[in-house]
C-alpha cells in the first residue's frame, strides 16, 4: 500500500462503528419491545412447542404435533434434497451443453447457444412456475401415465420411480456402498505406489459399490396402476420435480458457459503439443484438456452451486415444503414469531453456504495444479 | 468499424457461389460420420418439434375477439394476452392517467441513451442527469399530487412498470453503495474493512427471497410507532441493499484491475487519497466494470419478479392474477410464455449491449 491512514481516519472508524452499533441497538430495542407487546420476549424457546400443521413431503417421519425444531429439520432436509438433485443435474446438463457449444457441428453449436441465451435471459421464477403449471399440471392422470424407461411413470401426481426393497443384509451393505461412492473423489488423489492408472484406481470403487448395493436388494418395487392411483415405487411430488427442473435447467446454462470458457482457457499449445507427441484425440481431451479446464472451473462453478442452494427457496412459489415455504409461511403464521423465523432462515442458509464454500475451497486447494 | 463489416458483407455476397455453400455444409454439418449422425438427429427432432410449436403459437392461434369464446382453435389464445395487455404493463394505474407512465418511460429511454452510447462527450453530466434529475421528474409524474397531477398511490402501481422502476432504483442506489463497500473492503482501517466484509458476505449468503420477506414482514416490527414505510418502497430498499453487496464485488474486481502504479504516481505527486481514488482509480475501474455491472443489472431485473411471492403485483404477479380470473381459466401456458418473452427481450437486449461493450473495451486495450 502506498500510504498509511491518517490518525483522523483511524479515530473516525471507531466513531462510525459506534454509530452503527447505536442504530442497531435502537432498532433492536424497538423490535424487542414490539415482540414483548405481541407475545412475550424474543427467543427461540418456541422451537420446543408442538406444531399444528402438516408437512406434505418429508424424508423423515413427521406427525402433526411434533415440535418446531423437528419441522426445521424436516425442512432443512427438503431444501438440501432439492439442492443436491439440482446441483447434480445442473452439472451434467451444463457439461453437455458446454461441450455442445464447442462442437464442430454448426447446428449443435447453435442449438446450445440458443438454449443458453433463452434460459439465462428469463427469470428463474417464471421458469419454475412454467414447469409446474404449464407442463406438469397438464400431464395426464394416473390412468394415462406416461411410461418412462426402466419402469418410471410420469403423471399429474408426479414422477414415480422404481424403488428397491432390501433384504436382511441391506442395513449394513447399503450404507457401505454409499460410503464407497462418496470415497471416489478422495481416492482419486491418493498416491499409490504403481500399477493401475489413476482413474481406474478410484473407479473400481464404483462397480464395487454397485455390487454391494445389488447384494442387498431383495426385489425391485415397480410403480403400477392399482385402481385409481399408482402403487409401489417412490413418488416424487410434482412440486419437487418442477423445482429441480427449474433450478437445474437455469443453473446448467450458467455452468455451460463456465465449462466452455474453461476449455477455451487451456492454451492451444497444450493440445498441439499432445497431438504432436502422438496422443490420440480422445486422450488429448481426457488427459490434457479436461484436467486443466477442471481446475479453472471450480471457483465459478462453486458460486453457481451456492446460487442453486439459495434459489431453492423459490420452491415456495410452487408450494414445495422447503425452509422458506414453511418458516416464512405456515410455521410463522402459527407461532407469530416473525423475527425469530427470519433469523432462523437466514442463519440456516448462511451456514449451508459457508459449509459448501469451505468444502469447495478446500477441494480447490487440493486439485489446484502445482506450479502454474 | 461499420464500414469494415459492410465491406466484408459485400465480399461475402460477391463471392457467393453454390460451390461455397456446399463446402460450408460439408465443413460445418457433415465433417465426419459422427457429425453427420448428429446433424440428422437434430434435423429429425426439429422436424418433430417445430411444426406443432409453430401451429400452436402462430397459425392455429387466436388473437382477435374480446372474450374467451373467440378462442375456438386448438392453438394458443393470445386474445387473453391482448385483452389483459394494459394491466400487464400498468397494473391498476388509472387508465386515464397512464400517459404519465408512458411519458416517464420515454424519458427513461431519452436519459439513458447518451449514457449508454459510445463516444458521447461529458458522459458524467449525462450520468448525473440520469441519476438525479430523471428520478425527480419520474417521481413527480408517477406519484403526482403536485402541479395539477392527481395523486396515484403505489398500491395501484403494477405490472412491468414495477419491474422497471424497481430495477432502475436498484441500479441507481446499489452502484454508489457498492462503490463505497468495495472501497471499504480494500480499506486499511480494520473496523471499516471488517464491517464491509461482513455486510457483503451476509447479503451474498442469504437468498433474495428472505431479504424481501424481511422487508415485507419484519421491518415494520422494527419501526418506531407512528412511522410507516410504503410496501413497495420497502421492497425496493431491500433490493438496493441486497444488490449493493453484489455490485461491491463487481467494483472490487474493477479496482483490482487498475494498475498499482497509477495510485503510486498520484500519491507521489502529492494528491490527497480522496482525489486519488475519485479522479484516478475510480474512473479507470468503472470503465472496466461496465460489462460486469450490466450482467448484474440483467440478474436484478430478472430477480424483481420475486416481489410476486411477497404479494406485490409485478408483471409475473399480474399474469398470475389474470390466470385466476374465472372468465379466463386455462390459459396458463400463454400467460407464462408471454411474460417469459417480455423478460427475454429486455434481458437479451441488455446482455447483447454488455457483450458489445466488452468487445469494444477489449479492442481498446
Amino acid at each position: 500500500m502506498v500510504r498509511k491512514p491518517s490518525s483522523r481516519a483511524r479515530i473516525g472508524q471507531w466513531i462510525f462503528l459506534a454509530v452503527v452499533v447505536a442504530v442497531a441497538w435502537f432498532l433492536g430495542s424497538i423490535g424487542a419491545e414490539t415482540s414483548v407487546q405481541r407475545h412475550g420476549a424474543l427467543g427461540f424457546g418456541f422451537l420446543a412447542d408442538p406444531t399444528n400443521f402438516d408437512i406434505p413431503f418429508r424424508l423423515i417421519p413427521w406427525a402433526i404435533g411434533d415440535t418446531y425444531a423437528r419441522a426445521l429439520l424436516v425442512c432443512v432436509l427438503n431444501t438440501l434434497l432439492a439442492s443436491a438433485i439440482s446441483i447434480v443435474l445442473a452439472t451434467l446438463l451444463g457439461l453437455l451443453v458446454g461441450i455442445m457449444r464447442l462442437s464442430a457441428n454448426w447446428l449443435v453449436r447453435n442449438i446450445a447457444l440458443g438454449f443458453i441465451e433463452l434460459v439465462r435471459n428469463t427469470p428463474q421464477l417464471v421458469q419454475i412456475i412454467f414447469w409446474y403449471v404449464a407442463v406438469l399440471q397438464t400431464l395426464p392422470g394416473p390412468r394415462q401415465s406416461i411410461v418412462l424407461p426402466v419402469g418410471g411413470l410420469l403423471n399429474v401426481r408426479g414422477l414415480y420411480l422404481p424403488s428397491f426393497v432390501g433384504n436382511e443384509f441391506s442395513s449394513t451393505l447399503w450404507p457401505l456402498a454409499l460410503l464407497l461412492l462418496l470415497a471416489v473423489p478422495f481416492v482419486w488423489r491418493v498416491p499409490w505406489r504403481r500399477g493401475l492408472p489413476l482413474a481406474a484406481r478410484s473407479l473400481f470403487l464404483l462397480p464395487l459399490s454397485v455390487v454391494l448395493f445389488a447384494i442387498g436388494v431383495d426385489h425391485a418395487d415397480l410403480p403400477q396402476l392399482r385402481g385409481f392411483n399408482i402403487a409401489g415405487g417412490v413418488q416424487v411430488v410434482p412440486e419437487l420435480v418442477a423445482l429441480c427442473l427449474g433450478l437445474s435447467v437455469y443453473g446448467s446454462a450458467f455452468i455451460a458457459e463456465i465449462v466452455r470458457a474453461a476449455i477455451l482457457s487451456v492454451h492451444k499449445g497444450q493440445r498441439e503439443a499432445a497431438l504432436s507427441l502422438g496422443l490420440r484425440p480422445r486422450l488429448v481431451l481426457s488427459k490434457i484438456i479436461l484436467p486443466q479446464a477442471l481446475r479453472v472451473m471450480i471457483p465459478p462453478v462453486t458460486s453457481q452451486y451456492l446460487n442453486i442452494i439459495k434459489s431453492s427457496s423459490l420452491g415456495a412459489a410452487v408450494a414445495y415444503p422447503e425452509l422458506y415455504q414453511i418458516f416464512a409461511g405456515t410455521a410463522m403464521m402459527q407461532s407469530n414469531r416473525e423475527i425469530e423465523s427470519i433469523a432462523l432462515l437466514m442463519g440456516v442458509f448462511l451456514s449451508i453456504n459457508l459449509i459448501v464454500s469451505a468444502f469447495m475451497n478446500w477441494y480447490n486447494r487440493r486439485v489446484a495444479s502445482v506450479g502454474r | 468499424m461499420s464500414d469494415v463489416t459492410a465491406g466484408r458483407r459485400l465480399t461475402i455476397l460477391a463471392s457467393f457461389h453454390p460451390r461455397h455453400a456446399i463446402d460450408w455444409v460439408r465443413a460445418n454439418l457433415f465433417s465426419s460420420v459422427f457429425d453427420s449422425i448428429l446433424t440428422i438427429i437434430v434435423l429429425i427432432v426439429a422436424a418433430l418439434v417445430l411444426p406443432p410449436l409453430f401451429r400452436w403459437g402462430i397459425t392455429h392461434a387466436t388473437i382477435s375477439g374480446t372474450t374467451r369464446a373467440a378462442c375456438t382453435g386448438d392453438g394458443a389464445c393470445w386474445t387473453f394476452i391482448r385483452v389483459r395487455f394494459p394491466r400487464f404493463f400498468y397494473g391498476s394505474y388509472p387508465s386515464d392517467q397512464r400517459w404519465r407512465v408512458d411519458v416517464a418511460f420515454v424519458l427513461l429511454i431519452a436519459f439513458c441513451t447518451p449514457v449508454l452510447r459510445d463516444g458521447v462527450r461529458h458522459k458524467w453530466i449525462w450520468l448525473l442527469l440520469l441519476l438525479i434529475v430523471f428520478p425527480a421528474i419520474a417521481a413527480v409524474l408517477l406519484w403526482g399530487g403536485v402541479f395539477g397531477l392527481s395523486y396515484v398511490d403505489t398500491s395501484l402501481w403494477g405490472g412491468l412498470m414495477i419491474d422497471v422502476i424497481a430495477s432502475f432504483v436498484t441500479v441507481a442506489g446499489s452502484l454508489p453503495l457498492g462503490i463505497l463497500l468495495a472501497f471499504g473492503r480494500r480499506s486499511q482501517l480494520p473496523v471499516i474493512r471488517v464491517l464491509s466484509i461482513g455486510y457483503i458476505e451476509i447479503w451474498r449468503g442469504v437468498p433474495l427471497l428472505t431479504v424481501l420477506f424481511m422487508s415485507a414482514v419484519v421491518v415494520p416490527l422494527f419501526l418506531p410507532t407512528g412511522v410507516s414505510i410504503d410496501r413497495l418502497v420497502r421492497a425496493i430498499a431491500a433490493l438496493v441493499l441486497f444488490n449493493a453487496a453484489y455490485m461491491a464485488e463487481v467494483v472490487r474486481g474493477g479496482l483490482q484491475g487498475v494498475q498499482q502504479g497509477q495510485e503510486e504516481a498520484a500519491a507521489s505527486l502529492g494528491l490527497h487519497w480522496l482525489y486519488t481514488q475519485a479522479l484516478i482509480v475510480l474512473p479507470q475501474a468503472l470503465r472496466i466494470i461496465v460489462p460486469g455491472v450490466i450482467n448484474t443489472v440483467v440478474d436484478l431485473f430478472k430477480d424483481t419478479t420475486l416481489v410476486t411471492i411477497i404479494g406485490l403485483y409485478d408483471l409475473l404477479g399480474t399474469v398470475e392474477q389474470a390466470l385466476k380470473d374465472p372468465a379466463w381459466l386455462g390459459f396458463a401456458t400463454e400467460g407464462y410464455v408471454f411474460s417469459a418473452l417480455v423478460f427475454f427481450s429486455c434481458c437479451y437486449a441488455l446482455s447483447a449491449y454488455g457483450r458489445n461493450m466488452e468487445r469494444r473495451l477489449a479492442r481498446r486495450q
